[in-house]
């Protein structure tokens, strides 16, 4: 890499600058525990690092209107050690402190989480079932996105080459809610998920499911939204027959890979198991429960 | 290109040096500093060979560019002593035995100073996953966790049989 660049802007503006004028491929970093690799790898070549760490703002939590505006490059143990964040959002806090180690994740961010664009990203299924948005920033200006418009397949997402996200956005949570992440791995620690799933559910007084989102995660290119299993749970309560249609609708929505971690079908299935464990903890919060959630 | 000169502070002593933008942390460190407490298992953030603290946060420097230190503090393995005394966490190590090789005590040990700094009554569990990001090919970790524990306990102010 004899002709690598690295600036680190204080501005938005001029990170903007930077991105929009490289000549040749800019990289974005934040915590760096994907870029570093790729860079030692091989795998990305660029001749500019744009470091985002010194932008105000770009690293911290707060609270607005209800809800929480978390930097891009917050890394997750920060998530982990707010003090209201973990009970209004849990799934998302535990998804982002399943990634790797603690080291990893004394660094790791959601941005990075999201626009390494890994199919098997564990904070990307939870942050788009509790409709997460981001805040985008260009040349043009900034602009809001669904973190489900993002990632558009393995490795590739929805910006622009001048475009890098500058914050999320999590809503204020809606009364009798509750969100989960779950995923499947070999071991208990330090491995990349078989199967992730993140679900967020509201009831009403008597515990009927009034809207819910679902999501998957290492079951297709891209994390994948799925309606029909959200619409199986809606209008429900969390019984066998809900369960069972849920499980059948996460299933469908399957178009895995085949590798050392799984095969087809095994990674079909436990997508369908993964569903039900993940609604279940979901249910249970929304229900004023504390089922713990993450492995 | 031309080098970076980066101003930083490492083990609470004003460091200066020169890097290229690539660099690692963890190269810098061994190859300009002559740290070499610190170790390359991996470069790829598996092995927790290399954990340093950059302003009260555990994190791998072979993940982190050197630039990347600017301005912020570093403690490595050859910072957690202070002067002859030994942290409680190199005491215990050397009680228990808890290594062999020692390729991955550094790693260790500055992990588990960065646990007991946030947490001096961890139980074992939370110590067992808080270093599970430190591998070891010849413990089985169990005098590890021994060691942290114990240190832990001295450091609450109980005597460590
Ligand atoms: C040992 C180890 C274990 C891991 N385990 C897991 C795991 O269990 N689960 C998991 O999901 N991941 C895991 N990862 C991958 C990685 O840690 C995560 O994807 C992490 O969230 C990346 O965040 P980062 O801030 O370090 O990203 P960076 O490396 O800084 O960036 C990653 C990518 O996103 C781009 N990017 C960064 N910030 C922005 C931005 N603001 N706007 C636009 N683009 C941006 C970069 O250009 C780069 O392409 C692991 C990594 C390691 C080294
Ligand atoms: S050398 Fe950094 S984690 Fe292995
Ligand atoms: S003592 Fe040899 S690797 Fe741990």
């Amino acid at each position: 890499m004899p002709s690598l660049n690295y600036v680190a802007p204080a501005t938005v503006q001029e990170a903007v600058r930077l991105l929009a004028g490289a000549s040749g491929l800019a990289k974005v970093l934040s915590g760096g525990t994907d870029l570093l690799v790729q860079l030692r790898s091989g795998r990305t070549r660029p001749e500019l690092i744009v470091d985002t760490k010194k932008i105000p703002g770009i690293i911290g939590i707060r609270e607005e209107n209800g809800g929480f505006v978390i930097g891009a490059a917050t890394p997750g143990m920060a998530l982990f050690e707010h003090p209201t964040l973990k009970q209004t959002w849990p799934g998302v806090v535990e998804a982002a402190n399943l990634i790797g180690s603690k080291q990893v994740q004394g660094r790791a961010s959601l941005a990075g989480n999201l626009c390494n664009a890994s199919p098997a990203a564990d904070s990307v299924p939870a942050m788009i079932a509790a409709g997460a948005t981001c805040l985008i920033a260009g040349s043009d200006g900034t602009r809001q996105a669904k973190v489900e418009d993002i990632v558009t397949g393995p490795g590739r997402t929805s910006l622009a080459r001048d475009e890098f996200i500058v914050e999320f956005r999590l809503p204020k949570r809606e009364p009798r809610s509750g969100d989960a992440y779950l995923r499947f791995i070999p071991r208990t620690e330090m491995d990349i998920a078989v199967v992730g799933c993140g679900v967020c559910v509201t009831l009403d007084a008597n515990g009927v499911c009034t809207a819910a989102r679902v999501v998957l995660g290492a079951v297709a290119p891209t994390p994948v939204l799925v309606p029909e299993a959200a619409a199986a749970l809606v209008g429900h309560k969390l019984d066998d027959a809900t369960l069972e249609m849920l499980d059948a609708a996460a299933r469908r929505a399957c178009n895995p890979i085949d590798d050392k971690r799984g095969t087809i079908d095994y990674r079909t299935k436990v997508a369908g198991v993964l569903a039900r464990r993940t609604a279940a903890i979901a249910f249970n919060r929304a229900s004023g429960g504390k089922s713990a959630g993450g492995h | 290109m031309s080098k970076i000169h980066v101003t930083t502070t490492i083990n609470g002593e004003p460091a200066e040096f020169l890097c290229e933008p690539h660099q690692t942390l963890l190269d810098v460190l061994r190859n300009e500093l002559n740290l070499t407490g610190s170790k390359e298992g991996c470069a790829s953030g598996d092995c927790g060979a290399c954990s340093v603290i950059v302003d009260g946060r555990l994190m791998c420097s072979c993940l982190m560019l050197a630039v990347e230190s600017t301005g912020h503090e570093v403690t490595t393995i050859e910072g957690v002593a202070k002067g002859d005394e030994l942290h409680p966490v190199q005491r215990q190590f050397l009680q228990h035995a808890a290594l062999q090789c020692g390729f991955c005590t550094p790693g260790l040990i500055v992990a588990a100073k960065a646990l007991l700094d946030r947490n001096t009554n961890p139980t074992e569990t939370e110590a067992r996953y808080w270093l599970a990001g430190n591998l070891c090919r010849c413990t089985g970790y169990d005098k590890v966790i021994r060691a942290v524990l114990d240190a832990a306990a001295e450091m609450r102010g109980e005597t460590v049989a």
